[in-house]
């Protein structure tokens, strides 16, 4: 390392590419083992968007769903803040109303 | 039911030390006074006789015990020094055109007869020649290296073990940097072992020590060598042996203050 490199982690002007390797492999392993294309999980997510959309107004600029992967195991995440449930729902059969965490 | 264990030594990646794993852990088990068997599933690119010495003593291979022009016994070469240790080397390329999980399933039961342990080395990649050798295993040891593609790779045949019901899968995290783990420049031991969600069997430290046995065709744990990683290996097999034998902790790794000096005078300063 020379002391240039040494200066700039002192500084924290570039994180540790330990912490950089860990992030980017979590989030490749994710769609690995799910076996999900970014192109599809794009696809899957403006589904899922529409459909809560019909029940609440969500904000679509903040909502996302992402993998998560703990322990071998792949979670569906999807984090939509609400702004306000709408008055008259779409008549859809369904009985759950907080659709908030998928 | 025979007790044998038979354990798959696999990787996903090619070039993270399965063979030498193999060849390490073969010798270490054997001089535990375990019978061992060391079975080349690597048709493709057989290294397995060539870093346990053996390479010239190969007369039969698997293909000929599989076609039953030779007896099982005619193709084991008994490794001179450690008489408990054998090789049953992988035959022809061609073979990977027939060969059938079944075929790897009739040559283990052979030798589950008369070992206690039967590692077979797995090719790279989770093509046929994986599932072949997956097929006759019962439980595996998964190698990696505290590399991205490593991990990434590894964690793909993990899954595909799970999926074969191949049981206990362990981790062996080989090639470890101490210093750069030290400074956050290579992933951790715990980084690695979170990701991957397996019970760790052992680190083994990078070390010169492992090219220049190779080089001789001598493994490590042959001699009682201290180099890190013939001591690594030693406590591998004592692990896999049932044995409690503390990891080895990598922010402990001495450093000579010879070594120390040499750095200190090749580093750059701007």
């Amino acid at each position: 390392m020379t002391v240039k490199e040494f200066i700039d982690k002192l500084l924290r002007r570039q994180p540790a590419s330990a912490e950089t390797a860990k992030e980017r492999l979590q989030l490749v392993l994710a769609h690995d083992r799910s076996d999900l294309n970014p192109e599809l999980l794009e696809q899957m997510r403006r589904e899922i968007l529409e459909v809560v959309a019909r029940y609440v107004e969500i904000d679509l600029a903040e909502g996302d769903v992402s993998l998560e992967t703990e322990d071998r195991v792949t979670a569906l995440v999807a984090n939509l803040p609400i702004r306000r449930p709408i008055a008259q729902p779409a008549k859809v059969e369904t009985s759950e109303q907080q659709p908030a965490q998928a | 039911m025979s007790t044998t264990r038979t354990i798959l030594i696999c990787s996903g990646k090619g070039g993270v030390g399965k063979t030498t794993t193999t060849a390490n852990l073969g010798i270490a088990l054997a001089r535990q006074g375990a019978k061992t068997v060391v079975l080349d599933a690597d048709f493709g690119l057989r290294n397995l006789d060539l870093l346990l010495g053996l390479e010239n003593r190969i007369v039969y291979t698997a293909q000929e015990v599989l076609a039953e022009t030779c007896r099982l016994e005619q193709a084991l070469v008994k490794h001179k020094q450690e008489p408990n240790l054998a090789l049953l080397p992988a035959g022809n390329p061609r073979m990977l055109e027939w060969l059938k999980p079944k075929d790897m399933q009739a040559i283990v039961a052979l030798l589950e007869r008369q070992f206690d342990y039967v590692l077979i080395d797995c090719p790279a990649g989770i093509e046929d020649g994986f599932k072949n050798a997956a097929a006759a295993a019962r439980e595996a040891v998964v190698i990696t290296t505290p590399e991205v593609a490593a991990v990434r790779d590894a964690d793909r045949v993990i899954g595909l073990l799970n999926t074969q019901g191949v049981q206990p899968v362990q981790l062996v995290l080989n090639r470890v940097r101490p210093k750069m783990m030290s400074n956050q420049e290579m992933l951790s031991v715990d980084d690695v072992t979170d990701i991957l969600a397996l019970p760790l069997l052992g680190l083994v430290f990078e070390d010169e020590q492992v090219i220049v046995s190779t080089n001789r065709g001598e493994p490590l744990t042959l001699s009682d060598s201290s180099s890190p990683a013939a001591q690594a290996y030693g406590n591998i097999a004592q692990r896999l042996q049932g044995e409690d034998v503390p990891l080895m902790d990598p922010s402990q790794a001495r450093r000579g203050l010879r070594a120390k000096m040499r750095k200190l005078m090749q580093t750059r300063i701007f």
